[in-house]
């Protein structure tokens, strides 16, 4: 798997999500400035998680503008895969590459905790590790991770199986206390049509080993390694 | 200090005769009017006086700004440094001890640890979210200027009554102030403490600690050498902001001090962010000859100490400086407090490649200087000369002051049997959990990133110290902060001993071996005796326990003048310990495991004197707090450590405040996994067992319990079996018990509903 | 009656979030951006009929909560 991880001033979950590829491939991915331009051949580009110009105006608002994700867009029409984590999640949804939008969290407060998600849609390059409905931990750390969408994008995001994953409690039962956040209909991440761009708000990459609490997020980094294994 | 000096200067300030100025030389202030306003900026006159016969003359402005910080409490430690000497500050493992932006310790494999820990109580009583932000700010530079990737931040908070005026805001502004500059910046913030009490109502404490990543053999330092060598500013502008900040937190708190707020900075996390990687990406280069950070009192002290500190002078033109705001003068620019910023220099004939560095990160740079072999520092501006002191006196003609101290008298030993029991047992326990003292802490880790870098092997409350990993090795850093300032205000020399070794013992208790510690000295107004004679004290007893512990104070800093309205906070020498363990895997934590036989280690008097029982169940502040055995805590902690190293101990966790049934119960909340606890072997009353303070003990959870008891035997370390772990309870001896789900549910309501709804 | 609080951060007062913007409007190509200031408006539905009075309360309000007036200045507008 060739996979890169764009890194705009202020991202700061580039190193966490470097460990966890790591783990899945055994060499490091290429970590890239956002000036840089998109090399060719690449299988996987990510966008990690932080606080790209540290989230002011609207998080992912001013990186979604950098002069980097021209190619990107030019990557996700020619069909490229792409993750986007946390802030980079926000930044796919503030470049047009995901609907919808990330308000502050209902609580106001920014969350720093674990939450649950039930894979809602599995055999994508992202979630091929899951069965549908299995349901995995993760740490979540943002201010701004509340999904809105009006019921229109929300209708056509669930009826053309988009959602990849919503929040629930531990035994997979959507809840209003397991949506820390307040997301509409409970989602934490969702695909673009063509299964190929996926974005999140929970981190995955930090819980890929026993040492750091557990490995419940590894499935999408074996699943996204079993696609590109040719490469 | 008084509000004059916060505010602009205006025009009276100013130099009174134009006609004369020279471009050679500083214009002197009049006279009557230095003196005042030398009075103004928080100079004494005998210090004035000393000024004058350094320069020869009256004065400039900008020179009586320079003298007036460089002089300051919070830049000379000019009341504290004869005490501070008495620290032990050198072990084979040490590489740099207190006097640079941070101390170094070698952890092995070739790296060190860079950590200090600093205040910005004033600041975040003032403005609590910008305080808090730029306390974490200016550590964090503070490490990151030695050449270290920061990789943790702790926090060591003091707060008054939870429902004192404004308090509630203050707590909440805190908190989302470090929450808010340490997500961003992407450092995790993995541990602290908090403490609450009415003696910091009207002054909290805010202390912050970074720890960072280096290698052992490029140590970056203040002290900068080769004459004709570029001075290199970095980071974002200059504005007018927190002019005499260094002198106003030394200034003890007034009710007018509302009228300082203008002096507050705002942080800007994301600048910092930015600042870290290009600087750290420069570091890598050969082009840095010498770098410090603008934290207090700004240019001013980054000029003087890296040209001092390298036996050079300075010039500074600066008409080059970044400025954010128009017509800013000499005076101001000197003094500016503004945020993250960097001073350097450089290598000659590396500007171009440090500032492509700083300008792919988007920050300013700006050469405003070079090195001079004068031994002085000039500052010119707009073609004049605005001061040219000799950096040598300003040195070491700086103040010191041994002023006068008064003992604490000793408390009165409170027998175990000398206050009984106002309820049971299970109930004094219910309610010690729920104490703000002794409650959980989720409303306020669930603000703060403890896992970014996705290094966190044991995050907050998950063992006694934080371990975070470090990056592509086995090897783990240990960290705490600890303080008991109840103890330290009773006797403060056993409570400056007792700080340290709690230190050494959260660490000990993940199995990690403590190496060093930087100190935080929060205390009130130096010039009464009783107040310098706590200092004194204290600093005596965390002496004895660094000796002792084998560990080291390689960083430190002080905060005095914490009053308000002539009442002091209680001394609060706040501890940062950092230890090492070899492999990350071998760390423990405290929560307790099913099936295990439960040991705890150390001698039981049931000691009450100042213990939480006695305050918040009893209703009294009385007696002489618990004594610490340095010979017994060095031998119970080593042996601990080495048990759990041998693989043989499956959760630790030291008895701290609250005692033994406490720290049971704390281990129990951990995992929700109860205990049956056998009847205590002891003479002393039962509340007095299970709620006693006595220090250097630890409760292990191990699969061997006999193993364990003969090891302690033979190696003179007193241990006992004290139950055995199962169930939803714990369950005393004769079979009264108290659900974990209880003690879980009043343990997490009590800050959610002081703060008013959960997070 | 319908009172706008328009908050900015103050003169001199740093300004992190115009700092960062004003960047990325020069990363877009838009020259000649001298400064950037970012503060917020706030909108207010007032019971209160009497203009003068109006703008009085919502002051009071702006400088009890919606400004924090170490760092920020305000000023209300009726609509």
């Amino acid at each position: 798997m060739k996979a890169a991880i764009v890194v705009f001033p202020g991202t700061n979950r580039e190193r966490d999500m470097r460990i966890a590829l790591k783990r899945v491939t055994g060499r490091d991915p290429l970590m890239l400035f956002h000036r840089e331009e998109l090399p060719k051949g690449l299988d996987l580009v990510v966008l990690a998680g932080g606080f790209s110009y540290g989230d002011y105006l609207r998080c992912g608002a001013m990186a979604a503008q950098s002069p980097i994700m021209k190619d990107i867009k030019d990557f996700a029409t020619k069909g490229g895969h792409i993750l986007g984590v946390c802030n980079g999640f926000q930044i796919l949804i503030e470049a047009g590459l995901l609907p919808g939008g990330l308000l502050r969290n209902a609580s106001l407060r920014f969350l720093s905790m674990d939450c649950h998600m039930r894979v809602e849609r599995a055999g994508t390059a992202f979630t091929s590790r899951w069965q549908k409905g299995a349901v995995f931990r993760a740490p979540m750390a943002h201010g701004d991770g509340n999904y809105f969408a009006d019921d229109a994008t929300l209708d056509r995001l669930e009826g053309e199986d988009l959602v990849a994953f919503r929040y629930t409690d531990e035994n997979g039962t959507v809840t209003e206390a397991a949506n820390r956040n307040g997301s509409a209909r409970n989602i934490a991440g969702i695909l673009s049509p063509n299964l190929r761009i996926c974005g999140l708000m929970p981190h995955p990459e930090d819980l890929v080993d026993p040492l750091m609490g557990g490995t419940d997020g590894l499935p999408m980094f074996e699943s996204l390694a079993d696609t590109f294994v040719s490469a | 200090m008084t509000g004059p000096a916060a505010k602009p200067l205006d025009s009276a300030a100013r130099p009174v005769d134009m006609a004369h100025m020279t471009a050679a030389a500083p214009v002197s202030l009049d006279p009557a009017r230095a003196a005042q306003l030398a009075a103004e900026f928080g100079l004494k006159p005998d210090e004035y006086e000393r000024c004058l016969a350094i320069l020869g003359r009256t004065p400039s402005l900008t020179e009586l700004g320079v003298f007036s910080v460089m002089w300051s409490e919070h830049c000379s430690y000019k009341s504290s440094r004869v005490w501070l000497k008495e620290l032990p500050t050198k072990a084979p493992w040490v590489i740099q001890g207190p006097g640079e932006n941070a101390g170094v310790i070698a952890i092995g494999d070739g790296l060190a640890a860079v950590f200090k820990m600093e205040s910005h109580n004033h600041p975040s009583w003032i403005e609590p979210y910008n305080g808090a932000a730029t306390g974490v700010g200016g550590i964090l530079r503070d490490v990151f200027t030695m050449g270290a990737r920061p990789i943790a931040n702790l926090n060591a908070l003091r707060f008054g009554a939870p429902d004192a005026p404004r308090m509630k805001q203050v707590i909440d502004g805190v908190v989302r102030g470090i929450g808010g500059y340490g997500n961003c910046v992407g450092v995790p913030t993995v541990g602290g403490e908090v403490n609450f009490h009415p003696a910091y109502n009207g002054n909290p404490l805010v202390n912050a600690m970074t720890v960072g990543i280096a290698k052992a053999d490029r140590i970056f330092t203040a002290a900068a050498t080769g004459v004709g060598n570029p001075v290199v500013y970095v980071g974002s502008k200059t504005g007018r902001d927190g002019i005499h900040g260094a002198t106003m937190s030394s200034a003890e708190f007034s009710a007018d001090s509302e009228e300082k707020r203008p002096t507050v900075q705002i942080g800007d996390p994301f600048a910092e962010k930015l600042l870290i990687e290009a600087c750290l990406e420069l570091m890598a280069t050969d082009a840095i000859v010498a770098i410090q950070d603008m934290g207090a009192a700004g240019l001013t002290s980054s000029g003087v100490e890296m040209a001092g500190k390298g036996g050079m002078g300075v010039e500074l033109v600066l008409d080059n400086v970044p400025q954010r705001e128009e017509g800013m003068t000499a005076y101001e620019m000197m003094l500016s407090e503004s945020q993250e910023r960097m001073l350097m220099v450089l290598k000659p004939g590396r500007e171009a490649l440090a500032e492509a560095i700083f300008t792919k990160w988007e920050l300013d740079f700006a050469v405003i200087g070079h090195l001079t072999d004068t031994g002085r520092i000039v500052i010119r501006h707009k073609g004049q000369v605005e001061a040219d002191i000799p950096l040598a006196p300003l040195e070491s003609e700086a103040p010191l002051y041994r002023r006068p101290t008064e003992e604490t008298p000793k408390q009165p030993v409170l027998a175990p049997g000398a206050v009984a029991n106002p309820t049971t047992i299970e109930d004094a326990l219910l309610r010690l959990v729920a104490t703000p003292d002794l409650c959980s802490r989720r409303w306020i880790w669930d603000q703060y990133d403890s896992l970014v870098n996705g290094l966190t092997v044991k995050r907050p409350g998950g063992a006694d110290a934080a371990i975070v990993k470090i990056e592509d090795h086995d090897r783990a850093l240990a960290m705490t902060t600890d303080c008991t300032p109840r103890y330290v205000v009773a006797d403060p020399e056993e409570g400056g001993k007792q700080a340290v070794a709690e230190a050494w013992r959260n660490i000990t208790a993940t199995g990690a071996l403590p190496l060093a510690i930087t100190d935080n000295m929060n205390f009130g107004n130096p010039e009464k005796p009783r107040i310098m004679g706590q200092f004194a004290a204290s600093v005596r007893g965390m002496a004895a326990a660094c000796k002792a512990l084998d560990f080291p104070v390689v960083s430190g800093n002080v905060s005095l003048y914490n009053e308000t309205e002539g009442r002091a906070i209680l001394p609060t020498p706040a501890i940062g310990g950092v230890g090492v363990i070899d492999d990350a895997a071998d760390a423990i934590g405290l929560g307790m495991p099913h099936g295990a036989d439960l040991i705890l280690i150390g001698e039981t008097e049931g000691w009450l004197g100042q213990s939480l029982w006695l305050r918040d169940i009893a209703g009294r502040e009385e007696g002489a707090p618990p004594p610490v055995d340095l010979a017994a805590e060095r031998r119970n902690g080593d042996f601990v450590r080495a048990r759990i190293l041998a693989g043989e101990v499956l959760a630790c966790h030291d008895c701290a405040d609250g005692g033994l049934l406490v720290t049971i119960a704390e281990m129990a909340m951990a995992t929700g996994i109860g205990a049956t606890l056998a009847a205590p072997a002891t003479k002393a009353p039962e509340h007095a067992f299970w709620f006693g303070e006595d220090q250097g003990r630890y409760v292990l959870a191990v699969s061997d319990p006999a193993g364990i008891l003969a090891e302690a035997e033979a190696a003179g370390v007193p241990a006992a079996r004290i139950g055995r772990s199962g169930g939803g309870a714990l369950v005393m001896a004769d079979g009264r018990s108290i659900s974990v789900a209880a003690l879980r549910e009043a343990n997490e309501a009590t800050l959610p509903a002081l703060m008013g709804g959960k997070a | 009656m319908k009172a706008r609080v328009y908050v900015m951060p103050k003169a001199g007062v740093l300004d992190p979030q115009g700092k960062a913007i004003s960047h990325a409007l020069e990363g877009l190509g838009f020259a000649g951006v001298n400064d950037v200031r970012a503060g917020k408006v706030i909108e207010l539905d007032l019971a209160e009929t009497d203009p003068a009075k109006a703008k009085s309360a919502a002051e009071d309000m702006a400088r009890k909560l919606l400004a924090n007036t170490v760092i920020e200045s305000f000023r209300v507008e009726l609509a």
